[in-house]
């Protein structure tokens, strides 16, 4: 950790900053987690090697420019960023329950790694799981919503990918190489500034977020052209798929905050490398302008979380209410609406930093004025689920649980609002309390609802629904139980970020909280054990329709999972619930007279190389190795530009090929509606699933 | 990702005669306030006034003659997302005016 012999003032000109003291092998707690990691990884890589698979995972995925296989690494990242984000939470958890008082000791923590892990928990929950969690979703889902083949920008979207990993994989390289940030996760300056941040914490911290940062930029405008620009024939902007629709405000959001954000840390590196004084504290520095800009990027940044979120809940909700939307319209507009007004309310995240009362109720009442749409949204869906035929599946069981747990965090959220209260609970655990309230029953719990809903579109076969069920019911309790009691607290006084304190009372709550964090521990297990013995099983709970659910939108017209190419034919749109009219009007599960060749682009090795020499600049310029800095940065652009130069980055899928494919699911359809018909015969007339009904005219 | 149904809309390429009178207006705005300045003995506050006027109109300029955004039915996405950014790049640098004043004074920054 930060002492200060391996602080160097004096780097070498090879290895800049870096000597054998950067590396933490005295403290036994990070060794056995490096060493973990290693054998985990050269475990995973040797058994890659051993099974002949090298081959083919560089050229099926690493390379891969298919929006669905980038969707899936995306998510597969984002879990293995939540074990580590997770265990920070429960050290954070323990360290608390333990440290109160001289008399049962501080914890076993102590307060530079206590800060640094409260740093990286934030940093790693929201750009390396929420960000990677959503933006996976998106590539999975919207081009097959709205009928695409892949996304605009097809190489682009590799590049993002890679770069988000390589963010993340900074934030890793700082656990075992010298130290990450201590600053809490947005690093207020003058504390991020060189003079309280001496050592390369900050750095790591400052790469990270802008490498992967331009990486969620890039996929903004991405999907943002996709969406304008290819949908299906037929599919106006009100036909549009709620889910699109909310990705598509999203993506709004993050081509007009992500450049704030990506100026903001500019200016702060400019600080620290070249002693510039943008917020400093001498030399017309201003701190508080700095606060001021990352949260003109921050506040949009949640509603970029969040809106998805809210465009899976519509799906689920209608899909299994068996019934179209209500208010569909209402809902885009509503959605429209917090997206312009997520950018005049940024100020309420430091209303006690000393603005004046016109400014504060200005952002107050503005901060209040987004609960309208918001609420709007929640009696959209629940007026969707009255008089329909709900059926609870596990993505239902995460869609109420969000109704409820998402509804206690925006009324505290609006408590929150009024510049007066905030005064009293600013820097609270009730904060703290608010914004995992929102943040976990609201987006999490909303990921997972369309983890669960997709799951079988992307694989072929759906999650156990059992284990689905108990992870949400101990996601629910253990998230109630952890938080609950740091509202209390935030109303007794306890300030967020404690590494120790001296009030006993506090001592009982945490004890709760704590517990509650090993329940939420539980249910990870139990999801990841879902995951496991759904893949085991996978024979058993095969989808062969590609529609399991009885879905209403596009992505379910198509085989699980869909072919490279997507649609066979491009659908003409007639009807917001397009698969659902298919179904009604006998179109759907129908081969096409004829196929033509499809114009595919060509998997490319650029993105993952463009990323990795991103990857060793950042680090480079981390530890002040500049020439290895130059080296990578013209690597990157010699790259960049031999690609550009390729010819030869697409092709085109012969209609044979086509036709061999879509046979196979014509085939699974046919042995599915068997097996259906034998079903309903032995069981004499009890229901099957709507889904798989299917007349054999059709087949 | 060409796709037949649709087309590359929206990209209009404009012709020799639209860029040469970009490139006149463009000439011609910058060389006021250069002008402005390099002359002097204008009032500062004028000075300063000329050259945000021209700054601003250049940008219009450019948009119109290089970018191509006119309010044609092909162009409306362009220019639904033009205004927007305005509107939003107009929120928060006047917002943020509005704030860092109040922060500074009562923070007593500067005093």
């Amino acid at each position: 950790m930060a002492n200060n012999a391996t602080i160097v003032t004096d780097p070498d000109p090879i290895f800049g900053k870096l000597t054998w003291d950067s590396i933490p092998y005295h403290d036994p707690i990070i060794l056995t987690t490096f060493l973990v990691v290693v054998m985990v990884g050269v475990g995973v890589l040797g058994a890659v090697v051993y099974y002949g698979k090298l081959k083919y995972l560089w050229e099926e995925w690493l390379t891969s420019v298919d929006h669905k296989k980038i969707g899936i690494m995306y998510i597969i990242a984002a879990f293995i960023m939540l074990i580590r984000g997770f265990s920070d939470a429960l050290l954070m958890r323990s360290q608390q329950a333990l440290a109160v008082s001289e008399s049962s000791g501080v914890g076993y923590l102590p307060p530079e790694h206590y800060d640094q892990i409260f740093t990286a928990h934030g940093v790693i929950m929201i750009f390396f799981v929420a960000m990677p969690l959503i933006v996976g979703l998106m590539n999975l889902v919207v081009p097959l919503q709205i009928g695409a083949r892949d996304v605009a920008f097809p190489f682009l979207n590799s590049l993002s990918f890679w770069l988000f990993v390589v963010g993340a994989m900074l934030v890793n390289a700082s656990l075992f190489v010298g130290e990450f940030a201590a600053t809490g996760w947005l690093a207020y300056p003058p504390l991020s500034g060189l003079e309280y941040s001496p050592w390369v914490g900050v750095d790591y911290w400052l790469w990270a977020l802008q490498i992967s940062g331009i990486g969620t930029l890039l996929s903004g405008v991405n999907f943002f052209v996709t969406i304008i620009r290819m949908r299906a024939p037929g599919m106006s902007l009100m036909k549009m798929p709620v889910f699109t629709w909310t990705s598509l405000c999203a993506n709004v959001l993050i081509i007009l905050a992500f450049p704030i954000l990506t100026v903001t840390i500019t200016l702060l590196t400019l600080d620290r490398y070249l002693g510039t004084h943008f917020f400093t504290n001498d030399l017309g520095g201003n701190q508080m302008m700095y606060v001021n800009l990352i949260w003109a990027w921050g506040h949009p940044e949640v509603y970029i979380l969040i809106l998805p979120a809210f465009g899976i809940f519509s799906e689920v909700t209608a899909t299994f209410s068996r019934k179209r939307l209500f208010g569909y319209t209402s809902l885009v507009w509503a959605t429209a609406c917090i997206m312009f007004l997520s950018f005049i309310v940024w100020l309420h995240h430091f209303f006690t930093m000393g603005a004046g009362a016109s400014v504060n109720a200005f952002f107050g009442i503005a901060t209040m004025v987004i609960s309208i749409p918001t609420g709007v949204k929640i009696f959209n869906w629940l007026f969707t689920m009255y008089k329909g035929k709900v059926t609870f599946d596990s993505p239902m069981w995460w869609t109420l649980a969000f109704l409820i747990t998402f509804t206690i965090g925006g009324v505290t959220g609006v408590m929150l609002a009024i510049p007066a209260a905030n005064f009293v609970l600013h820097n609270s655990l009730f904060l703290v309390a608010h914004f995992h309230n929102v943040i976990i029953g609201g987006a999490l719990f909303g990921y997972f609802a369309g983890l669960t809903y997709w799951f079988p579109k992307a694989t072929g076969f759906t999650l156990n629904e059992t284990l689905g069920k108990w992870a949400c019911g101990l996601w629910t309790v253990g998230f109630f139980m952890a938080f609950m009691p740091l509202y209390v607290l935030g109303f007794m006084g306890m300030t967020r970020r404690l590494n120790y304190y001296d009030n006993p009372v506090w001592n009982t709550w945490l004890l709760i909280a704590g517990l509650g964090a090993l329940i939420v521990l539980v249910a990870i297990c139990v999801q990841f054990y879902q995951i496991f013995a759904s893949i085991r099983d996978r024979k058993n709970n095969q989808d062969l329709t590609g529609d399991p659910w009885g879905g209403r939108t596009l992505e379910w017209a198509m085989s699980s999972p869909p072919p490279f190419y997507n649609f066979a034919r491009t659908p003409e749109v007639r009807d917001r619930d397009q698969f659902h009219y298919m179904k009604e009007h006998g179109l759907a599960f129908k081969r096409p007279a004829s196929y033509s060749r499809i114009h595919m682009p060509k998997n490319t090795w650029a993105g993952i190389v463009i990323a990795g020499f991103s990857g060793v600049m950042g680090f480079a310029m981390v530890w002040h190795i500049w020439w290895l800095a130059i080296v990578s940065t013209v690597a990157m652009l010699a790259c960049f530009i031999v690609y550009n130069f390729s010819g030869n980055k697409d092709y085109y899928v012969e209609v044979d090929e086509i036709e061999v494919m879509e046979s196979e699911h014509f085939e699974r359809i046919a042995v599915a509606h068997s097996a259906q018909t034998s079903h309903q015969q032995g069981l004499s007339g009890s229901q099957g699933k709507a889904s798989i009904t299917l007349p054999l005219s059709q087949v | 990702m060409a796709r037949s149904v649709q087309t590359h809309g929206g990209a209009a390429h404009g012709s020799v005669k639209e860029y040469v009178w970009g490139l006149f207006w463009s000439v011609v705005l910058t060389a006021i306030p250069f002008a402005v300045v390099m002359i002097g003995g204008f009032d500062g506050r004028l000075t300063l006034a000329i050259i945000l006027l021209c700054a601003v109109a250049q940008i219009f300029v450019q948009l119109v003659f290089f970018l191509h955004m006119n309010t044609s039915s092909e162009q409306a996405w362009n220019t639904v997302s033009a205004v927007f950014i305005v509107l939003i790049v107009a929120i928060v640098v006047l917002g943020s005016i509005w704030i860092m004043n109040h922060l500074n004074h009562n923070m007593l920054m500067g005093h």
